[in-house]
């Protein structure tokens, strides 16, 4: 079998995985779960991050701890978290999407509070005592005064976690969730002469999901660098 | 109109305020000055809680600042406050920072803040600033927009903390004028400046401060002429040498 008679026989399959027979599955799966993935941990993120620096210690520590068990285990590890221990405590059994999903935006949210903290200390102190000094309230001026800015000097930052969980969602692997990687594998004990063709189509794929998202994040960036910027960093007071 | 009763304030073990008993009237204009880590700028933002005290009281219209149970942010929204570092905000123009708290804090709809911010822009000498942000705008046109966007919150009391400590020379005439013009509106007002010329034609009293207490207070004119406390004999000579004369 030719490289290109794989391509004709399984790209659907590549795509969709058994879709519509069975469920979906294949790049098409991936993608729902990243995009997925980005979408919940991007919020959970922000709490996570709000609260890595809230002035109250029972919110921050609880929060704090969280961030750095996460941060201080590998993803495979909170995959199986999810997927062993979790059904044991909820007593639900939790499908591979759910459960991949929930280890994603778990793992992808401590990074990005870590990422959302350093945005917010970042910024002059100034501004929150400006903000706070015209009568708003800490969240009101953490809305409007200083997560606009943030926001806007964490985007690489963002972007590069962005990347990372598009990759990551290859991990679905491990608990056979039937993501684009799982589907490739498939293929090529199917096909079994082309492992390398195979598996660089599957690297192909994942570098042109995140350079594309890259690309399109430099071209942001820029449109919004071209616009005003923070004050450098206020000079000695007398 | 502000009452500070023995107040006491500690950085650590440097004591910042000690105990330090004050009062300013209604729509007096109030210069404090003094050497630096003389505590003025500590003074000024504990009057609108920038700072906590450790014992002592301090009462704006009565209202003791620090209590427990006070809605903070009401109390602050009637306290202008001007930053020697401007503080804009610099995702937002000059018009939407004045904009920006009398929206969400006073209720008006985006007309009329739009409305009153450009008339306060246009006493400030800046309405064909509003659309800037404030990297188009020079250090002392920032500084404007600070205090327009002050006045924005209608507040009975101005603080201002060095407001033109971080300026270029030529322009701290600006800020000034917008200043003075505050005072003859009869706002009351206190100012922690270096600008004795300011403090000599607009201010109803001086306070000098040194390590944490006020030394001496007095009408401008018995101050720069007739100083009592050595330390502001000294403080004045000093700010008198012969490189300041030029700008007194």
């Amino acid at each position: 079998m030719s490289y290109l008679e794989v391509v004709d026989v399984y790209w659907l399959y590549f795509l969709l995985g058994r879709y519509p027979e069975g469920p979906l599955g294949g790049l098409a799966l991936t993608l729902v779960l990243a995009t997925l993935g980005l979408l919940l941990a991007l919020p959970l993120g922000l709490l996570l991050g709000l609260g890595r620096i809230s002035p109250w210690r029972c919110v921050r520590l609880p929060v704090t701890t969280l961030v750095f068990v996460v941060r201080g285990t590998p993803l495979l590890m909170v995959v199986f978290w999810a997927y062993f221990f979790l059904p044991s405590i909820t007593g639900v059994r939790t499908d591979q999407f759910a459960t991949m999903l929930i280890a994603l935006v778990v793992f992808d949210a401590a990074y990005l509070a870590e990422i959302v903290r350093a945005g917010i200390q970042g910024l002059p102190k100034g501004q929150i005592e400006a903000a706070r000094s015209l009568g708003l309230s800490y969240f009101g001026a953490m809305r409007l005064v200083v997560l606009p800015q943030a926001l806007r000097h964490m985007l690489p930052s963002l972007v590069n976690q962005f990347v990372s969980t598009i990759k990551e969602t290859s991990l679905g692997y491990i608990i056979g969730l039937a993501e684009v990687s799982f589907i490739a594998t498939q293929i090529n004990t199917l096909v079994f002469t082309l492992p390398t063709q195979i598996y660089l189509t599957l690297g192909l794929t994942y570098f042109a999901l995140c350079f594309g998202l890259s690309r399109l994040a430099y071209g942001l960036e820029r449109r919004l660098s071209q616009r005003e910027q923070a004050q450098p960093a206020a000079r000695v007071p007398a | 109109m502000i009452k500070f009763e023995n107040v006491n304030k500690w950085f650590g073990p440097y004591q910042a305020l000690v105990d330090l008993s004050e009062s300013v009237n209604k729509g007096e204009v109030v210069v404090v000055c003094g050497p630096s880590g003389s505590g003025k700028s500590t003074l000024i933002r504990t009057l609108n809680r920038l700072e906590p005290i450790h014992s002592g009281c301090i009462a704006v219209d009565g209202q003791d600042i620090h209590a427990h149970g006070l809605d903070v942010n009401a109390f602050r929204s009637r306290i202008g406050f001007v930053f020697q570092q401007f503080n804009l905000f610099p995702h937002l123009t000059a018009l939407e920072n004045c904009t920006l708290a009398p929206i969400h804090l006073r209720g008006l709809t985006k007309p009329q803040a739009r409305e009153q911010a450009l008339a306060l822009l246009d006493r400030v000498g800046l309405a064909h600033k509003a659309n800037a942000y404030a990297t188009e705008l020079s250090g002392g046109q920032q500084q404007r927009v600070a205090i327009a966007r002050a006045l924005a919150m209608e507040p009975p009391l101005m603080l201002f903390d060095e407001p033109t400590s971080a300026l270029d020379p030529e322009m701290v005439g600006e800020v000034l004028s917008v200043m003075k013009g505050l005072t003859r509106d009869g706002m009351t007002m206190v100012v922690v400046t270096h600008e004795m010329g300011f403090a000599r034609d607009v201010a109803d009293r001086v306070l000098f401060m040194d390590a944490g207490q006020v030394l001496e207070r007095a009408k401008p004119q018995e101050f720069f002429n007739t100083p009592q406390h050595p330390r502001a004999q000294q403080f004045l000579s000093d700010i008198r040498s012969p490189f300041a004369t030029a700008c007194l």
